[in-house]
């Protein structure tokens, strides 16, 4: 103790840096700063537009706050209809195709060509966001709300099926070898070892996606894939920013429902 | 030093935790407070710091009514009450370090807290309490590496490293096997009696705390029940404090638990 | 009661008559449901041009390969742009986001009426799609790059800052305590015992948002508010489906990599 304080009375200390490397941290530093100039710098600005924007900004604020649920109150009807029956379909359907690809994904009970197959099903859908899947619906069954069932039934796979798939690889192994042992076929295995294990969280999960297609259900019909979305846009298109605010003020009440909703649900699984 | 007078707490679920505690302690004097769980003894020391706010009653430090002070002077009279967990209360993701330099808060602005940049005589004490605890080669070591041994112990510098005057210290060996209580009690008393500090420790362990300690208080209730030497604690007044139903349990417990601890050394 | 005796035999069913009842109840209702919601689908249709969509899909694609590998040289800039909106976005949401969700975490907010209106404020950005929040800006700044910043930062600020104020909200009291005792003021605390606590989660969030947010730029451009979906829009608006089908690849290309570095970033965190 006197030999280290008399060779120095005082130790230095400093928090570590996160990364030790001198050259790696700083090398890090400033290849953020680089990108982030670089970034900021290839975003055009054009101010001439956004005064002129801003002012319309204002008369936009001013439409939000007395919005304007009369004037165009067919439409708004006809796709919020449409908007709340396509979630019910195409969630229904999604469920309903997840869980065979669900199964088909999973490495622990697939055979590998359909668990490449599924697979494959399941990064394409998450790939793409909606609205580009949409795109190819309505090519192939022309513009309404069937192309935005498939579309959002489509996207709920590669939700859905994912999830199940990573929670079937990490059930519990010791039910399977025993049905398997009683001598269940493929179908009973399934039933009786794997379903159990993993289907109270599907439920959930499905409650919860029912949330997430209620809300791309308002923007698929922005590529005329049905519901709520292209009545919102041709608003915009119009300058109706009073009927807009009302389809918003819509949107934001249902969304908030079915989430407080699909939380009480989600609860009373657990 | 430290005197208590008519202390109540009663929770908004209109549980009265403390029914009218006086309690004075001397300086320099380490003092055990024991009772069963519910009696009050975590209520009673958060309330010499206020983390837990009393209903009625005063509290005073030395000459200061800790009770009738705002916010500002709370913060300031806090400096001076070092405090010792039963979980530790790390933060664990900090390194030891930063643990044991987050007791010199009080005494630091925000921004040289936001940096780290504390005064060197701060970074001189830590490495000194640190070689004091033993955990000299744990500097940069992150708090959740640590054993619970080793964690009380960099609690107990995080505690000291406050310069304090008083030590509030909460169950400090409920979650360490007996030999490391031992050895946590007996840093704790031999750095009060070192820096001549005034130490109220609640303890569950009787016999630990008779092993330590030259003053005992009982809790039962909310209520004092038991205020003088560990010898003085007879079986008699052990069923005051403890109810008369558990009292077979812990009439064994204290023959068994003597055996075990002497065993562990 | 599963197990009753009937005629000395022991009947075992899995759920006893009421549940049976209240099961099949729920199933029939959920049929009828979606049997409903289906009609309104279907009404909505015009099955005669949804009757050709194996034809149209098979035109698709075969006008979509070969896709136009030479396009793609039009296609860097655009992705740079993807990339920006989603990057900025992100950053401009996670510096808004982070504080709000101290302001809206029961165990750090400064006043309940402060956490409800921040909660006001997460619930409506959360609520609307990132694809309306461009809608709404691309009329105030006009189109551009920084229309598609502004909605990826106005629909993550709610993200985030739901997910991050859960995170404080589950925090462990003890260490907070503890700086508390030591005399700390309120910055300290939170700077000392929340932060070091949350920030991992913090990081987890935003880069998990990051790459939603990079899918969702791919598709601004609907709308007019940049990156790779302006050119995706024109190639569907002219029928180029071989322009259509290099950016689906570009796209494709891009999630994967921004998904596979999230992945990254994400471990190298926890």
């Amino acid at each position: 103790m006197a030999e280290v304080a008399s060779s120095s009375p005082h130790r230095h200390w400093r928090k570590p840096p996160w990364i030790q490397n001198r050259w790696l941290r700083w090398g890090m530093v400033l290849g953020a700063l680089v990108y982030l100039a670089l970034a900021i710098g290839s975003v055009s600005v054009d101010s001439a537009r956004i005064a002129r924007g801003l002012e319309r900004g204002g008369r936009m604020i001013a439409a939000f706050l007395q919005p304007d649920f009369v004037s165009r109150w067919d439409d708004i009807q006809i796709g919020v209809l449409e908007s709340l029956t396509m979630t019910v379909v195409s969630t229904i359907a999604g469920v309903l195709l997840s869980v065979p690809i669900g199964l088909g994904a999973a490495r622990n009970i697939a055979p590998t060509p359909i668990y490449l197959i599924c697979r494959g099903i399941i990064t394409v859908s998450r790939t793409f966001q909606e609205v580009v899947i949409a795109i190819v619906f309505v090519v192939m069954f022309g513009f309404g709300p069937l192309a935005g069932v498939c579309t959002l039934a489509f996207a709920t796979i590669g939700f859905l099926a994912k999830l199940l798939a990573e929670d079937i690889e990490e059930i519990d192994p010791a039910p399977l070898e025993a049905i398997r042992a009683t001598g269940a076929g493929w179908l009973k295995t399934i039933t009786y070892a794997v379903m159990p294990q993993v289907s109270a969280r599907l439920v959930g999960l499905s409650v919860y996606r029912f949330d997430i297609n209620l809300r791309e259900s308002a923007i698929v019909g922005i590529v005329g894939a049905g519901g709520i979305g292209s009545t919102l846009q041709a608003t915009f298109n119009r300058y109706d920013y009073d009927v807009a605010s009302a389809i918003l003020i819509i949107i934001i009440t249902l969304v908030m429902l079915t989430e407080l909703i699909s939380a009480q649900i989600r609860k009373r699984l657990q | 030093m430290l005197r208590i007078e008519q202390l109540v707490k009663r929770y908004p679920t209109g549980d009265a935790a403390l029914r009218g505690v006086s309690l004075t302690v001397s300086e320099g004097q380490v003092m055990a407070l024991i009772g069963p769980s519910g009696a009050g003894k975590s209520t009673l020391i958060r309330c010499v710091n206020r983390l837990v706010e009393p209903t009625s009653g005063k509290i005073w430090l030395r000459d200061t009514e800790i009770t009738a002070l705002n916010q500002r002077q709370l913060r300031r009279i806090r400096r001076r009450i070092g405090m010792i967990f039963q979980e530790y209360a790390l933060v664990e993701r900090l390194s030891v370090m930063e643990n044991i330099l987050s007791g010199r808060l009080g005494y630091v602005n925000f921004w040289q807290s936001w940096f780290r940049r504390f005064p060197q005589s701060d970074i001189d004490q830590a490495f000194n309490l640190l070689e004091r605890v033993g955990l000299s080669d744990f500097v940069d070591k992150r708090a959740d590496e640590l054993s619970g041994g080793q964690r009380q112990r960099v609690g107990i510098a995080r505690a000291l490293i406050q310069s304090p005057d008083l030590l509030l210290v909460d169950e400090p060996t409920a979650s360490l096997d007996p030999k490391t209580s031992r050895q946590i009690m007996r840093l704790i008393t031999e750095l009060a009696r070192e820096r001549g500090l005034a130490v109220i420790i609640n303890i569950h362990d009787v016999p630990l705390a008779q092993m330590f300690v030259q003053r005992i208080v009982g809790l039962r209730a909310g209520e004092i029940v038991y205020d003088g030497p560990p010898d003085g604690l007879t079986p008699e007044r052990l069923s005051d404090i403890y109810g008369a139903e558990d009292w077979g349990a812990s009439q064994t417990a204290v023959p068994e638990q003597e055996p075990l601890l002497t065993a562990q050394e | 009661m599963p197990v009753h005796t009937a005629n000395d035999v022991k009947i075992w069913q899995r759920y006893d008559t009421a549940t049976r009842l209240r099961q099949w109840g729920g199933w029939i209702a959920g049929t009828v449901i979606t049997l409903i919601c289906w009609q309104v689908i279907s009404n909505g249709t015009r099955w005669e041009f949804a009757a050709d969509a194996p034809q149209q899909l098979g035109i698709f694609l075969q006008r979509m390969f070969p896709p136009d590998w030479s396009y793609v040289n039009q296609l860097w800039k655009p992705l740079w742009d993807t990339i920006t909106i989603a990057t900025l976005g992100t950053l401009v949401a996670v510096i808004i986001a982070l504080p709000l969700s101290f302001l809206a975490a029961r165990n750090t907010t400064p006043h309940p009426i402060v956490r409800y209106l921040t909660l006001l404020v997460i619930v409506v950005s959360r609520s609307v799609n990132s694809l309306i929040w461009a809608l709404i800006i691309v009329a105030i700044t006009g189109p551009g790059v920084l229309a598609g910043i502004i909605a990826i930062a106005l629909r993550s600020i709610g993200f985030i800052g739901k997910l991050a104020f859960e995170s404080i909200e589950e925090t462990s009291r003890e260490p907070v305590e503890a700086i508390t005792a030591t005399g700390a003021s309120r910055l300290q605390v939170l700077s000392y015992s929340i932060l070091p606590q949350v920030m991992p989660s913090f990081a987890g969030i935003s880069i998990f948002r990051w790459d939603i947010n990079i899918r969702e730029a791919t598709v601004l451009g609907l709308v007019g508010a940049g990156g790779i979906g302006l050119n995706l829009n024109a190639a569907v608006n002219l029928l180029r489906w071989d322009q259509a089908g290099m950016i689906f690849i570009v796209i494709f290309g891009l999630v994967l990599i921004s998904e596979a570095v999230s992945a990254q970033v994400r471990k190298a965190i926890i």
